[in-house]
């Protein structure tokens, strides 16, 4: 398991950085924290020529409030995120979840730009993006683009970002009081991709939501903002028999597919639990913890 | 701590400041923490060559051609070389041992010659200047195959469409056997209950740290070959390498420094590590090969994969009457080499029923041929297939009479002074603690209690449940178990030691140390035999130019014989000090003891004279001693067990587990040991053998599974998704004890490194069960994934 050879060069610039992709192309990596690049090429799944590391790029780290607006430099790692009081403050939901991005070796090295570039549809904080409404910032050739997360993810590993683009914030709206969050994933050990997870963020007015997005994830390719059950959810007073109905029709808006840990029937159904012990959370109902009909 | 049996007389073990039942820090902890171990993987000799090798994608083929031509020009090559080029500097082997009677297989060769067998099999050897650059030119080995079907799954391999792997061979059947003992039909119909369920375990694998990893050195110049070798078993390995490469056993030697793990993976010789030694010879050069971890999940020996229908008889008192049972297991393509895939079948049919009092035993197991990668012996051989058959045997039968899982076995478990008496299957215990080992876990889980915490749970939806297991493990085994089969296995060990110059020990010992405690172990019974201090006490372990004879560590025997060889050897050697003490104090030996390395009088205590002092005389002023006194400070002994084949030890295990029914998920609350393994030398070393043994059970029980699809592809080679038990998951393991030391030795030591791994897996299946009685299911399936247990219960 020895990665193939390849050249390697530190970035000085952000302009070094786009320069060297433009010349190179796909036959360049950028590496961020390496926990997903480094292990795919040691098992030689991908061989790139050559290697960008961006890490000495320190206008790409950090965590800021502007405004009404958090922003996340994409070499901001793991351990960061979940250290951050802007995070707990303006973020809670993504604290909440990247205690359940892998282990602390791991966190203490990955990014939250190499995590969604990687775009595994089993990570959680890709998940988080669609439920928080953050938008991506891409610097590439033609100049800086800003994406919505909801267009930013296109399929398993795929994202609007090209071979010469690089990631380089995220920008995510500030709670506004009132709102919460749920997260909660359904993994065999602590620390492994999810088998299904629910990351939600909700407006409550009394006893209902003035909004609901719930972002699932390792539900199909990409993570899935499942709005059909949102919809049906929002202002609406909650009852086993709404919840049952928002239920079925989150499960023919998820597109699960089979793998070792899960046949889509149970990935639907734990999708099904999650939405029920979201609500339940939420609410402060138990009596719909059950009620899904699952 | 109770002890059922007191040793009548006061030993060389209970002498003052022994060390024996202490827990002392382990000699070797400071060398491992502070990274100045000596692992394989880390070795590096002048002119060293590493070796990657290209294996098979198929998990049958034919190899139609191998083009090695611009391999052999990539930069860094050293040389390519195939099965065939390899075959003239080493032999095959064929993985049989005549005492179980029929068991077949076919001759393995180093590095496959003109078909493959399992995905993974090496079909080139790539040898350069480092590990890169053999993989970089793997990668240009052109290899054209012609795929052959392939048998994957074990229920079918004895079918007449399915194909015969091995033609000469006839058919997939590498052994049966059968037993029956008692009146196991007029059993069956005299029971008021009858239980049937099928067993099905998964194929897995122990993950070591370090993985497989040799360094092997032919000097053409001694004519000798020089094996570094992570193994359990320096002298097999010795015997093996110089049978196949035609060498006297003299011209090997093979070296074992620190292990990063081993658990029975490393106990076997595997073509790869066959193939390194005879390159190594071919070329020359000092060959290093080191599986990767893509290679240990293709190669390392896997275990388990048995599907075994079990049948119990019980009467409406609770009396068990009867077992049955009827055992399927797939070993790959070939039977192991050289302690062959047939024991671990074997062993089931031998532990099946063994706690309890019923003669009534029919037995059957059959082991088949596929192309998978091959399975042997990993620890606790055989135990958890037996104990968890046997265990959910008598949990069903419980439940179908109403009958408390606890009553059940208190009614039926052998009696603690039955003692000597034998299994169903014929075995012979000693002196096991059933009852009393019963009686202390249900003391230490406050077992009424749970029970209460249970039911009130219940009622508001919390599913827990309590699993018991109890079980009789292996240990110490004589040559019953290889030897006598024609395998040049040694059950003996030896020990010498040797006072030197200044009064401190050396110690040479054949069993070795993979990170259990060997060490440590053999320190402290020399320190308490000789009466010296455990830092004077230097042990040298695995090497075959350095060390007595023996068989190493495995098979829970390193402290039960290895350990009672080193009490003896110490004990002759105390006698030679005291005798020449004796002389040069005017004394006699029977009025002088050894305590904190310096003779004195047994009498009123008082200081004679330093060891230091004694060994000065001895090598530098022997002229100083009367004439005609030649003194002997070195002392060698060897030891096996003569009276039983095996010293079986036993105990119980309990789980307390929460069944999430909506999501599947098994949370493991708490987990309680007891056992008995005799005479305890180090109680923390014992102590963490039996949790990491029960770690190990539990990842069998809901995590670790080697997955295979139906073309025989493993498709989760890799620690992503080949899921190990990890700490967070893991619950507290409370470990308490009975102590019923052996006799066979002075020690009185049984083993304690399988017991923990042996009953995990089945206390688990049962408190699942246990939690989903309102549930009318039944679960005998491990791993209990969350997709079997939500199946079961019709959720999805
Ligand atoms: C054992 C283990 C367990 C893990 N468990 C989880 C888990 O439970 N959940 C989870 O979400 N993740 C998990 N991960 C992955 C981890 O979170 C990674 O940190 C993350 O996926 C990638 O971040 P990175 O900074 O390491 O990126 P890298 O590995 O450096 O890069 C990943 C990919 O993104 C590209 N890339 C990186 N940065 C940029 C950028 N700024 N612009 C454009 N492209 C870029 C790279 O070229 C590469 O293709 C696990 C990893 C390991 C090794």
């Amino acid at each position: 398991m020895k990665a193939s050879a390849f050249a390697y060069a530190r970035a000085t610039s952000l302009a070094n950085a786009l320069e060297l992709l433009a010349t190179h192309g796909d036959k360049a990596k950028v590496l961020s924290g390496g926990q997903s690049l480094i292990p795919a090429m040691n098992l030689r799944l991908v061989s790139p020529e050559l290697i960008v590391d961006i890490g000495d790029l320190g206008e790409l780290r950090g965590i800021a409030v502007k405004g009404e607006t958090l922003v996340i430099g994409a070499l901001t790692r793991h351990a960061d995120l979940l250290k951050s009081s802007h995070i707990v403050k303006c973020a809670p939901l993504l604290a909440a979840a990247v205690a359940h991005v892998a282990h602390p070796a791991i966190r203490n090295r990955g990014t939250i730009g190499g995590s969604l570039a990687q775009a595994d549809p089993a990570s959680e904080l890709p998940a988080c993006m669609l439920a928080l409404g953050a938008t991506i910032v891409v610097r590439g050739k033609g100049g800086e683009r800003r994406i919505a997360a909801e267009e930013f993810f296109t399929g398993i590993y795929e994202t609007k970002l090209g071979p010469q683009d690089l990631l380089v914030a995220i920008e995510v709206p500030v709670a506004s009081p009132g709102s919460a969050h749920f997260f909660q994933e359904f993994a065999r050990r602590h620390g492994d991709y999810a088998i299904v997870g629910l990351a939600a963020q909700v407006m409550r007015q009394g006893d209902r939501f003035a909004d609901l997005r719930l972002g699932f994830f390792a539900v199909g390719d990409t993570p899935v903002l499942a709005k059909a059950a949102a919809a049906m959810l929002t202002g609406a007073a909650i009852t086993p028999e709404l919840l049952a109905e928002a239920s079925a029709a989150l499960a023919s808006e998820l597109n699960p597919h089979e793998d070792q840990q899960a046949t889509p029937a149970m990935r639907r159904h734990l999708a099904r639990v999650l939405l029920a012990r979201c609500l339940a959370t939420l609410l402060n109902r138990p009596d719909l913890q059950t009620g899904a009909g699952v | 701590m109770s002890s059922i049996r007191n040793p009548e007389t006061l030993s060389a073990l209970d002498r003052p400041n022994s060390y024996i039942g202490k827990t002392v820090p382990r000699p070797n902890l400071d060398r491992l923490l502070q990274g100045r171990a000596s692992y394989v993987s880390d070795m590096e000799l002048p002119r060293m060559a590493h070796v990657a090798f290209l294996r098979s994608p198929h998990a049958h083929a034919k190899i139609v051609s191998i083009d090695a031509a611009a391999a052999k020009l990539m930069p860094g090559v050293i040389a390519v070389v195939t099965g065939g080029e390899l075959a003239a500097v080493i032999t095959p082997w064929v993985g049989v041992l005549s005492h179980l009677k029929g068991l077949k297989s076919a001759p393995q060769s180093a590095i496959a010659i003109d078909r493959v067998c399992w995905q993974g099999e090496a079909v080139a050897a790539i040898v350069a200047i480092s590990r890169a650059a053999a993989e970089d030119a793997a990668e240009q080995v052109a290899v054209k195959y012609e795929e052959l079907e392939a048998v994957a799954d074990m229920r079918t391999a004895l079918d007449p469409a399915t194909p015969v792997i091995h033609s000469s061979l006839g058919d997939n059947l590498a052994f049966e056997r059968v037993h029956d003992a008692g009146a196991v039909d007029q059993a069956f119909a005299a029971s008021d209950a009858v239980v049937e369920a099928e067993f099905v375990f998964g194929r897995h694998t122990g993950v070591t740290l370090e993985p497989r990893a040799v360094v092997a050195d032919w000097n053409a110049a001694e004519a000798r070959l020089t094996i570094y070798q992570g193994t359990q078993a320096p002298h097999m390995v010795q015997n093996i390498a110089a049978l196949h490469l035609g060498l006297r056993e003299q011209q090997v030697r093979v070296v074992c420094k620190d292990v990063g793990g081993s658990f029975g993976i490393k106990v076997h010789i595997y073509a790869d590590e066959m193939a390194t030694y005879a390159l190594s010879k071919l070329l020359r050069r000092p060959i290093k090969f080191v599986a990767d971890r893509v290679e240990s999940f293709n190669t390392d020996i896997h275990a388990r994969d048995h599907c075994c229908k079990g049948k119990i008889g019980v009467k409406r008192d609770g009396t068990i009457l009867a077992f049955e049972i009827d055992d399927l297991t797939g070993i790959g393509p070939y039977s192991m080499y050289p302690r062959t895939s047939a024991i671990e079948a074997n062993q089931v049919v031998n532990l099946v029923g063994g706690p309890y009092t019923s003669k009534n035993y029919r037995a059957r197991a059959r082991v088949v041929f596929q192309n998978k990668n091959v399975m042997c012996q990993y620890r606790a051989v055989g135990h958890p297939i037996a104990c968890s058959v046997t265990e959910g045997l008598v949990d069903l039968a419980a439940m179908k009479i109403g009958m408390d899982p606890v009553e059940i076995r208190r009614r039926n478990l052998i009696a603690d002074d039955a003692y000597p008496c034998a299994s169903p299957s014929g075995l012979r215990f000693e002196q096991l603690s059933h009852q009393a080992s019963l009686t202390k876990i249900v003391e230490m889980m406050d077992y009424q209690a749970l029970r209460a915490d249970q039911a009130a749970l219940r009622k508001r939806g919390i599913h827990r449940g309590i699993g018991i297991a109890s079980f009789i493990e292996v240990t110490n085994p004589s040559a019953a178990f290889y030897g006598v089969g024609g395998a040049k296995i040694s059950s003996q060990d030896g020990v010498a030691v040797r006072l030197d110059a200044q009064g401190s020990v050396i110690c040479q010992t054949s069993i070795t140390e993979q990170g259990q405690g060997s060490e440590a172990l053999t320190a402290q019974i020399v320190g308490s035999v000789l009466g010296v201090s455990m830092d004077r006490v230097r042990v040298i372990l695995g090497d075959t130019d350095m060390t007595p004879y023996g068989g190493g560590t495995w098979a829970s025997r390193g402290a039960g014989i290895g350990g009672e060889a080193a009490l003896q050897a110490t004990k002759v050697l105390r006698k030679n000090i005291l005798d020449v003490a004796a002389v040069i104090l005017q004394s006699t030996p029977a009025e002088l003891d050894i305590v904190d390395n310096a003779v004195i009088n047994v009498s009123d205590g008082a200081f004679r004279i330093e060891l230091n002092e004694l060994a000065r005389i001895v090598y530098f002023r022997p002229d100083t001693l009367p004439p005609g006194i030649q003194p002997e400070l070195m002392a060698t002994k060897h030891f096996v067990p003569r009276e039983y084949p095996f010293a079986f030890t036993n105990g119980v295990q309990a789980a307390w587990v929460e069944v999430d029914t909506d999501t599947g998920f098994v949370k493991l609350l708490k987990h309680w040991v007891v056992e008995d393994c005799g005479t305890i030398i180090n109680p923390q070393l014992v102590d963490e053998q039996i949790r990491g043994g029960v770690v190990q059970g539990l990842g069998a029980a809901l995590f670790e599974k080697c997955i295979y699809d139906e073309r025989g592809q493993l498709t989760n080679a890799n620690l992503a998704d080949y899921l190990v038990p990890m700490s967070g998951e893991m619950p507290d393991i409370d470990v308490g004890h009975v102590v019923s030391p052996t006799k066979e030795s002075e020690l009185g030591a049984k083993g304690a490194g399988e017991a923990g791994t042996a009953g995990a897996a089945a206390a688990v299946t049962n408190a699942v069960n246990d939690a989903l009685k309102p549930f009318a299911t039944i679960i005998t399936e491990i791993p209990l994934t969350p997709q079997v247990i939500l199946t079961a219960l019709g959720r999805i």
